[in-house]
């Protein structure tokens, strides 16, 4: 699945500072880290602002944080700001033949599953299994240190 | 897992320290006297009263090893019933080397979001580690977002099956 630039610089900020919540970072500062434009992410932590997810604070030392509920905002929360994942079934050239029809069922199928996949990821939840994937890489990267003996 | 997980005397019952600021969780294994308490909040959680289908799960449990059914209570002294867990392991169904599966679970509707359910999900696999077994798996309807951003809050991610149906004419 591929997501618009936008919604994924969005996912970005979003989950960085998240995952940062005593800090607040300037859109250089997320946008160096991930290599993407500085201008673009600006415009996207002014879509975050508006829907509530960062709030910023001007000046020297100021930046964006996250000002979310990192246990209730989902990852559909964030991709719905930016773009519509919903089933676009039934319109189109040759929709409406039987064929057109049979093919709509399969693609609204993934679509619902894709649906049911953001919406069922908090930020949080993405940050722990990104720890939980550190830390099992971690102890395979160097099993005498995880072997009590 | 847990870190602070006690394994007690009492039948394997283990204790978990749900964090936040929230009293301590004792799992145990289910006894006959707890099935009206387990009755009532899955009929209270689906809408379907089913006495006969858990009485037939209790004694299921109690027959084989790898079956388990597990109450989690609050440690302090009134050991108020919180909710519960139903797993067993399976082997070779579909393919599939043996795993753990989570048949059900339940969590007293006043004591969510307290981590009762991340108690229960622990000593599950605490019992499915100790059955061999390194893998959990369940299945969920699609749009049950409160069971699955359970169990992905766990970890658990989609896995290498898919479930497939159609009806039958």
């Amino acid at each position: 699945m591929k997501l618009q630039k936008a919604t994924r610089y969005g996912l970005y900020a979003v989950l960085e500072l998240a995952a940062n919540p005593d800090e607040q970072l300037s859109a250089a500062d997320i946008a160096a880290a991930y290599g993407i434009s500085g201008n673009h992410l600006a415009k996207v932590l002014r879509d975050l602002g508006r829907a509530g997810l960062v709030d910023s604070a001007r000046g020297a030392g100021g930046g964006y944080r996250f000002s979310g509920n990192a246990r209730r905002v989902t990852l559909l929360d964030v991709i719905s700001l930016f773009e519509d994942i919903s089933s676009d079934t039934g319109s189109g050239d040759g929709a409406d033949t039987e064929i057109g029809r049979a093919l709509d069922l399969v693609l609204g199928e993934i679509d619902d599953i894709a649906r049911a996949t953001f919406g069922s990821i908090t930020i949080e939840t993405l940050l722990k299994t990104m720890r939980w994937r550190q830390e099992r890489e971690a102890r395979a990267a160097a099993p005498d240190l995880a072997s009590p003996g | 897992m847990t870190d602070d997980t006690t394994l007690l005397a009492n039948d394997n019952a283990t204790r978990h320290a749900t964090g936040d600021g929230e009293a301590d969780v004792l799992v145990r294994r289910a006894t006959a006297n707890d099935l009206p308490l387990v009755i009532e909040l899955d009929g209270d959680n689906t809408g379907l009263h089913k006495p006969d289908y858990w009485g037939e799960t209790f004694h299921e449990t109690e027959r084989h090893p790898g079956q388990h059914f597990l109450i989690a209570e609050s440690a302090s002294s009134d050991h108020e019933f919180l909710g519960f867990i139903v797993g067993e392991v399976r082997a070779w169904e579909f393919g599939s080397r043996p795993c753990g599966w989570i048949l059900t679970i339940g969590v007293v509707h006043e004591r969510r979001v307290a981590g009762v359910g991340s108690a229960l999900f622990d000593a599950i696999c605490e019992r499915f580690a100790a059955d061999g077994v390194k893998t959990v798996r369940t299945m969920l309807a699609r749009h049950d977002q409160l069971n699955m951003s359970f169990f992905r809050s766990q970890g658990m991610m989609a896995g290498s099956f898919i479930e497939l149906e159609k009806p039958i004419d």
